[in-house]
């Protein structure tokens, strides 16, 4: 790794539980030169360390983002990656995966250099998610070897899905050489048509043109047959029906190499959101009825879900002051996302990190079985990629103190349970005591 | 019945009223109605006191009513027209409102092609009423009221009008789906205690009628024709009749337009309702839009004073100079 190492100081994090994918023990971690030195019960403080206080709490592997929106370049008005990264650094993320929906969009190495380049002091990994096709037109491949030779381990058009089967058939095909695997924004336009929340009861009162179910529903089906015939990856963006689960549950079980993540706005909130018109509650795919939230929730407890992934999408402010249908779609999700999965999903802890780190971790090809230093076993030697979390501590959402540049929480004044306390990112504490450090 | 000084700040959709709400404006409507047989139809109700119709999309009919309103309330009106194609260019609707508000007025009357937009705005604004005049597919609540007048002058006017409601077939026919007069017309006829169904081609009903207050949805006209005691069209958009939604205009009115022979199997009291505009040939045939039962005149006139109610019990009543004398 080429990024300056900041990370001359020696710490050490006592009195926390430390979890990881092997299980949960008591115990102190040190961290020098951007390394775990030594993990253990009642540890010596090294002379002239950082101590972080952890007494309560727990000391997991990162959090990894496996979708936010980043925004730059051609958005940096709605946020920056260094206002976005220290939003995840806030949230317990040493990595997120920008989306490639950019201006210009990160279909090209240049483009993926310069995200690179401008991520180089960062307070967490920026891995890049290139497009699957030129401009994200859905007509031609983009170099995606060239992207790949860079890193880029992920490919999707996220925010449109591909919508031609041929084409999509050919750009599995063509991934499976490379290693990569590819993420699909599922939303069958010809169904989805001008939907701006989802099609139903709410919908129908409210006259908004409604986005079906269906819409989603229908391109998990083809491309999880597409996987079938291409024994290609596939990885299903922010999944948010009863039956896009379903299908997902199935290929699963029929051993498909499919993997899936949800949002956490889509088992936090239902369309019911909307009836108050407010574009905050807008999202893509929309928020969806109750039976849907259950369904996302069933899906995270028994395994059919991989990853809890924030589909972080900032906005500047003007996007509240249009009508609801006009309004651009999205909602902040780096500094809430560990919050609501603890508040929200009735599952231990350690099966909430595994969602929110070590799995995501492994779809991205971050992970120490992929060379990276992320959602690894926090163990002498690893990289000192860590977030302390108190798991009980409560907090009131408030827009006007997060870090991202843009405001559009639909949280806004709820309390949520489980907060991060300590983040540390190649060896440096970038988050401590809840507060950013650059 | 509610009074005049509960009466909404809003005008947002149906609902804001409840079927008290509902009977304030039939009944306040009465008096503007003789109001407009007067040879000098101006009332000083509303002097000193200022509107502005604010209408993101063409319609002459709707915005002359409300300001013709207004003016023979003796308020001072300002007309904003702006073309929906700055609408679609993103220009901020909040800072119009605000420069609006700013300049004094009480009321805005709000017609825009995107639904909520009106709530949106009485969400933005501090002090002025928000009338909605129809957004997107949502509601138009004044047509609705003036629909429900009309229904109520047929029916013998006064608190026996309003009672009969109670026993009331309503059917309401056409593009349901895409209708902002339709979700008031349900809520209004609903508050007031009328049987209402829906009838049109599937693809034209809303995804989901869960939660509406109606007593059915039919697909055939003919079988709902003859116990109908009021029967209101809705407008069929031609790019509805393209192919996407019904395979065209001449197979919509051969399934669904009110013709002659439909006309034929109603009862000799059966109102026939129509918010226009009409296209005569599709949804209504022209020999039965000219029938002594086809209210759409009625319509037209009862809605000047259906507005002037609504605009006088929201303003009427507000701490602000000016007579609130009818």
């Amino acid at each position: 790794m080429s990024e300056p190492n900041r990370s001359h100081s020696t710490l050490i994090i006592t009195g926390g539980i430390v979890i990881d994918a092997t299980g949960e023990r008591r115990a102190d971690v040190v961290v020098a030169s951007g390394r775990i030195q030594e993990v253990g019960e009642g540890l010596v403080v090294p002379t002239g360390a950082t101590v972080l206080e952890a007494g309560g709490c727990v000391v997991s592997p990162g959090l990894v983002d496996l979708h936010a929106h980043l925004r730059e370049p051609g958005q940096e008005e709605a946020e920056t990656i260094e206002t976005g990264t220290r939003a995840a650094s806030l949230g317990g993320y040493t990595a997120v995966v920008a989306m490639p929906n950019t201006n210009p969009p990160l279909d090209s190495a240049d483009a993926v250099r310069n995200v690179f380049e401008l991520a180089r002091t960062a307070t967490a990994q920026v891995a890049v998610a290139g497009a699957i096709t030129v401009g994200r037109a859905g007509l031609r491949l983009a170099p995606m070897a060239e992207l790949a030779a860079l890193g880029v381990r992920l490919f999707t058009d996220d925010g449109a899905g591909v919508q031609s089967a041929g084409l999509m058939r050919r750009a599995l095909e063509y991934a499976r050489g490379l290693g990569a695997t590819l993420a699909q924004h599922c939303e069958d336009g010809s169904l989805a048509c001008d939907g701006a929340m989802h099609e139903g009861a709410w919908s129908s009162r409210l006259g908004i043109p409604g986005m079906p179910a269906l819409a989603e529903e229908v391109m998990v089906a083809r491309d999880i047959a597409l996987a079938r015939v291409t024994g290609s990856r596939i990885h299903f963006l922010h999944l948010s029906t009863a039956p896009s689960i379903e299908l997902v549950r199935q290929a699963k079980a029929a051993g498909l190499p499919v993997t899936a993540e949800v949002a956490p706005h889509h088992f936090s909130l239902t369309d019911a959101c909307v009836a108050g018109y407010d574009p905050v509650f807008k999202v893509n795919p929309p928020l969806r009825p109750q039976c849907d939230v259950d369904a996302v929730k069933a899906g995270l407890a028994d395994g059919t879900v991989d990853a809890i992934a924030t589909d972080h999408a900032p906005h500047a402010p003007e996007f509240r002051d249009l009508p609801f249908d006009l309004a651009p779609p999205g909602v902040l999700g780096l500094q809430t996302a560990l919050s609501l999965a603890i508040t929200e999903i009735d599952l231990p802890l350690t099966r909430i990190l595994a969602l929110l780190s070590w799995q995501p971790a492994a779809i991205a090809g971050l992970d120490p079985s992929n060379g990276g230093g992320q959602g690894g076993l926090i163990t002498p030697g690893a990289e000192s990629n860590l977030c302390v979390i108190d798991p009980t501590a409560t907090w009131t959402v408030d827009p006007m103190t997060l870090a991202s540049r843009s405001r559009n929480t639909p949280y806004a004044g709820r309390t949520l349970t489980g907060r991060v306390r300590h983040t540390v990112f190649r060896g440096e504490p970038v988050v401590i005591d809840g507060e950013a450090q650059r | 019945m509610k009074s005049v000084d509960q009466f909404p700040h809003h005008l947002l959709s149906i609902d804001d009223l409840g079927s008290d709400g509902i009977a304030e404006v039939l009944r306040v409507t009465d008096s503007f109605v003789e109001v407009g047989h007067r040879a000098n139809p101006k009332v000083p109700a509303l002097r000193g006191r200022t509107v502005a119709t604010l209408f993101f999309e063409d319609s002459t009919r709707t915005r002359v009513s409300f300001e013709t309103a207004a003016k023979r309330l003796s308020a001072d009106v300002l007309s904003f027209a702006v073309g929906s194609s700055s609408v679609r260019k993103g220009e901020s609707l909040r800072d119009t409102v605000e420069t609006i508000e700013a300049m004094g007025i009480d009321a805005i009357i709000i017609r825009h092609p995107s639904s909520g937009t009106p709530t949106q705005v009485a969400g933005w604004i501090t002090n002025s009423s928000v009338i909605n005049a129809g957004d997107g597919w949502h509601e138009h609540p004044t047509q609705a009221l003036l629909d429900l007048y009309t229904v109520r002058q047929a029916l013998g006017g006064g608190d026996e009008g309003m009672d009969r409601f109670k026993s009331l077939q309503v059917v309401i026919v056409g593009d349901i789906r895409h209708s902002r007069v339709a979700r008031s017309q349900v809520a209004a006829y609903a508050a007031l205690g009328a049987a209402v169904t829906l009838v049109a081609p599937p693809t034209l009903l809303p995804p989901s009628i869960d939660g509406w207050p109606i007593a059915a949805v039919s697909h055939d006209i003919d079988k709902e024709l003859p116990s109908a005691d009021v029967v209101s069209l809705l407008r069929l958009q031609s790019e509805r009749g393209s192919g996407e939604f019904v395979p065209s205009l001449r197979e919509y009115t051969t399934r669904f337009g009110l013709t002659g022979r439909r006309a034929a199997m109603l009862k000799p009291e059966t109102l026939i309702l129509h918010p226009g505009p009409m296209v005569r040939g599709v949804e209504i045939a022209s020999e039965v839009a000219d029938l002594p039962a086809a209210h759409i005149t009625g319509q037209v006139s009862n809605g000047v004073a259906v507005r002037m109610a609504v605009l006088f019990l929201i303003l009427g009543q507000s701490p602000a100079e000016g007579s609130s004398d009818v």
